[in-house]
C-alpha cells in the first residue's frame, strides 16, 4: 500500500440519488466555528461606534488594530495548539523570555542585534519543543506542564535579568548595531496614505492567513484537527501524532518569539516581570473565537476575531472615559458567553441530520 | 459494492498463499500476560474468525498486527518476514488496515477528510503542498456511493451519521487504500441486524477479492457465515483452532457460551 494515493480518473459521479441535498447555507454559516465571534465583534464595534465619539475616527483604529494585533499573534499560534487538543499557560511569559534573552546576550557581548534575534529564536523553539516533547513523552495534561514553564520561565526572565544587569529591566538596546534594521521588520509604522498602521498588524494578519491555510488546505491541518478530536483514532490511521502536537507547541513559542522581537525593538527596553496572565488572554482568545477547549474544533480567523474583540474593548473603555478597571469584568463575561456559544454551536455541528 | 473491492483489492494476491503469521505470540504488560502462544495463519482469499468473551485478548491480538502494541513473544511473520510493528504506520505500509469498533473516525471532521485522514491527496510532493480537496471529496462521495452509502454532504461532520454508516465509511476507507489484510474489530457489536448484513457481505465481498480478512467478534452466528478458520481466545489463550470442515455453528455457539463451565454451571444451578 502507498501512502501517496495518485488521483483517480474522475469518472463522472454517479447522479444524486433523492433524498440527497445540500446543507442549506444557514446550517452551513451556523457550523462555522467562528461565527459568535463574528455576531459579537459586530455587535461590540457597533456599540462603541455610538457611545464613544473618539473611537469614530481612522487613528482610533490603527490604535485598535495595534491591541488586537498585539493579543492575536500570539493567539493563532494558540488557537491552532487548543484545536490539536494542547494548552500553553508558558506562552505569555516565554515573550518576555525572548525579548530579554535578544536584548542581554546582544547588549553584554556587544553583539549585531540580529545575533540576538537568531539566539533568542532558538532558545524559544526549545522551550516549544521541550514542552511539546514533556507532554507527547510522559502522557502528564499539557495544563500542568506549561504551568511548570510558565513558572520556570518566570523566574528565569526576573532573576537572570536581575543577576547580569542589577536591575529588573535590559539597558537601552536602540544604540546596538543592527537595531534599525531589525526595528523596520518587528516595530515600523506603516503608512497606507489614509491611515497609518503599525507593521505588527500586517504581520498578524499574515500568520492569520497562514493559520487559516494551514489548517484546511494542508495535510497538516488535517492531522491537527483530527490529534485534538480523537488521538486514538488519528494515531490508528498513521497520522504522527507526536511530531503534529510537537510542532503545534513550537508554532506558538515561535509566535510568542515573534511577539517578544516587537516589544524588544518597539520599546528599545524590556521590563524582565512583563507578560503574566497575557497566556490567559490569548487561550480566550482562541475560546471566543470559537476553538473548543477539548480539542478537534476551531479556527484562526476565529482567533483574530476574539483578538479583536479585546482590543476595541480595551481601548473603547479608554476612549468612552470609563474606568479601566472594568475591562476585566467585562473579559469573564465575554468569556463566559463564547464558552456557551461553542456549546450550542458543537452540539448542532454534532447533531444527526 | 463488489466492484469496488475488486477494483482496489491489490492484483498480486493468490488465494491461499499465507499473508500473516503468527507463532506462539504473546504479550506482557509488565506482570501481566495478556496473550501468550498464539497461533494464527491470514491467508489470501481467506476469513480468519477470533472469538472470545471480554478480557479474552482479542483487542491485544490485533493491536500486535496493527502495529499498536509490539509482542513481546514467539514471531510475526508478514509475507514471509519477520516483522515487529512499532506503529500503526508500519503496519499500513505493509498493507494491514484496521477498522476499530470505537475509534474508527474522528467524529467532528467532515467525512471526506476522514476518510482521506493519514492519506490525504496532495497536489505535488513538497512538504506543505495543499491538499487536493476537490479530488478527496470526489473519490470520497463516489466510493461511499458505490457502498450504498448515502450522504446528505459529503462536507457534513461524519459524526451526524449513523454508527453503521461510520463503519461502513472506515471498511471502505481501509480497501480503498489498497489494504491486503483487513482486520474487522467487532464491526457487527454496536450495529441493528440489517446494517449488519452489510458488513458482513462487504466482509465476504473483501474476502473473495482475494484479501486476507481477520474478523474478531463474539458473536459465532456472524462469525459462521463468513469464516473459514475459527479460533476462540479464552484469557489470553487459545481454547479452539479448527477450520470450518471440521467445526458446527453448535460447536461454536457451546464453546463461546463458555463450553465445560456452562456444563458445569448448568448441572449446578439444577432444579
Amino acid at each position: 500500500m502507498s501512502s501517496s494515493v495518485a488521483a483517480k480518473p474522475s469518472t463522472a459521479p454517479p447522479a444524486a440519488p433523492a433524498g440527497r441535498a445540500e446543507r442549506s447555507l444557514v446550517s452551513r454559516v451556523l457550523g462555522r466555528p467562528e461565527i459568535g465571534a463574528l455576531a459579537a465583534a459586530i455587535v461590540i464595534f457597533a456599540f462603541f461606534f455610538a457611545v464613544a465619539e473618539p473611537f469614530r475616527t481612522l487613528p482610533a483604529l490603527a490604535t485598535v488594530l495595534y491591541a488586537s494585533s498585539t493579543i492575536g499573534i500570539v493567539a493563532v499560534g494558540v488557537a491552532l495548539l487548543m484545536i490539536g487538543g494542547e494548552f500553553d499557560l508558558s506562552a505569555g511569559v516565554a515573550v518576555t523570555t525572548a525579548a530579554l534573552a535578544s536584548a542581554m546576550i546582544c547588549y553584554q557581548f556587544s553583539l549585531n542585534m540580529w545575533v540576538g534575534v537568531v539566539v533568542s529564536l532558538l532558545i524559544a523553539l526549545a522551550v516549544g519543543c521541550l514542552n511539546g516533547y514533556l507532554v507527547m513523552r510522559t502522557g502528564i495534561p499539557s495544563f500542568l506542564i506549561t504551568l511548570s514553564t510558565f513558572f520556570i520561565l518566570q523566574g528565569i526572565n526576573l532573576g537572570v535579568t536581575k543577576l547580569v544587569t542589577g536591575t529588573v529591566a535590559t539597558p537601552n538596546t536602540s544604540a546596538i548595531d543592527g537595531f534599525a534594521s531589525a526595528k523596520a521588520v518587528f516595530a515600523s509604522d506603516i503608512d497606507l496614505g489614509f491611515i497609518t498602521l503599525k507593521v505588527t498588524v500586517l504581520w498578524w494578519l499574515l500568520f492569520v492567513a497562514v493559520g487559516t491555510w494551514l489548517l484546511l488546505r494542508t495535510r497538516t491541518g488535517n492531522w491537527i484537527t483530527a490529534v485534538g478530536g480523537n488521538q486514538a483514532s488519528a494515531r490508528a490511521v498513521g497520522v504522527p501524532v507526536r511530531a503534529t502536537k510537537i510542532g503545534l507547541f513550537m508554532g506558538v513559542s515561535f509566535l510568542a518569539w515573534f511577539l517578544g522581537m516587537h516589544l524588544l525593538f518597539n520599546f528599545s527596553t524590556v521590563q524582565a516581570g512583563l507578560g503574566v496572565g497575557n497566556e490567559f488572554i490569548y487561550i480566550i482568545a482562541a475560546v471566543v473565537g470559537g476553538a473548543l477547549l477539548t480539542g478537534g474544533y476551531g479556527s484562526a480567523v476565529g482567533s483574530a476575531l476574539g483578538a479583536f474583540i479585546f482590543g476595541m474593548t480595551t481601548q473603547g473603555i479608554v476612549y468612552a472615559g470609563w474606568d479601566p478597571n472594568w475591562f476585566r469584568a467585562f473579559l469573564g463575561v465575554m468569556l463566559l458567553l463564547a464558552v456557551l456559544v461553542n456549546l450550542y454551536i458543537k452540539n448542532y455541528a454534532a447533531q444527526r441530520r | 459494492m463488489t466492484d469496488t473491492i475488486a477494483e482496489h483489492a491489490a492484483h498480486d494476491l493468490k488465494a491461499g498463499t499465507p499473508l500473516v503469521e503468527m507463532e506462539g505470540v504473546g504479550k506482557s504488560y509488565g506482570a501481566i500476560r495478556a496473550l501468550e502462544g498464539i497461533n494464527l495463519t491470514v491467508n489470501a482469499g481467506e476469513v480468519a474468525c477470533v472469538l472470545g468473551d471480554n478480557g479474552a485478548g482479542k483487542s491485544t491480538l490485533i493491536k500486535i498486527i496493527s502495529g499498536l502494541h509490539g509482542h513481546t513473544e514467539g514471531t510475526l511473520r508478514v509475507d514471509g518476514q519477520e516483522r515487529k510493528f512499532s506503529s500503526p504506520r508500519e503496519s499500513l505500509d505493509a498493507g494491514i488496515a484496521t477498522v476499530y469498533q470505537d475509534l474508527a473516525v474522528v467524529g467532528l471532521m467532515e467525512v471526506w477528510r476522514n476518510f482521506f485522514l493519514g492519506s490525504e491527496i496532495r497536489k505535488g510532493k513538497y512538504p506543505m503542498a495543499p491538499l487536493d480537496i476537490k479530488a478527496m471529496r470526489e473519490v470520497a462521495d463516489a466510493e461511499l456511493q458505490k457502498m450504498g452509502i448515502v450522504v446528505k454532504d459529503i462536507n457534513q461532520p461524519i459524526g451526524t451519521l449513523s454508527g453503521g454508516q461510520r463503519q461502513c465509511v472506515a471498511i471502505a476507507r481501509a480497501v480503498y487504500f489498497g489494504a491486503r489484510v483487513l482486520i474487522l474489530d467487532e464491526p457487527t457489536a454496536a450495529l441493528g441486524v440489517k446494517q449488519s448484513g452489510v458488513v458482513l457481505k462487504y466482509t465476504a465481498a473483501a474476502r473473495d477479492a482475494g484479501l486476507g480478512v481477520v474478523f474478531i467478534t463474539h458473536n459465532p452466528h456472524h462469525a459462521y457465515l463468513v469464516g473459514d478458520h475459527f479460533i476462540i481466545l479464552k484469557l489470553g489463550r487459545r481454547v479452539l483452532d479448527k477450520k470450518r470442515s471440521e467445526v458446527s455453528l453448535e460447536e461454536l455457539t457451546t464453546e463461546m457460551a463458555g463450553g465445560q463451565e456452562l456444563a458445569e454451571l448448568s448441572h449446578e444451578l439444577k432444579r
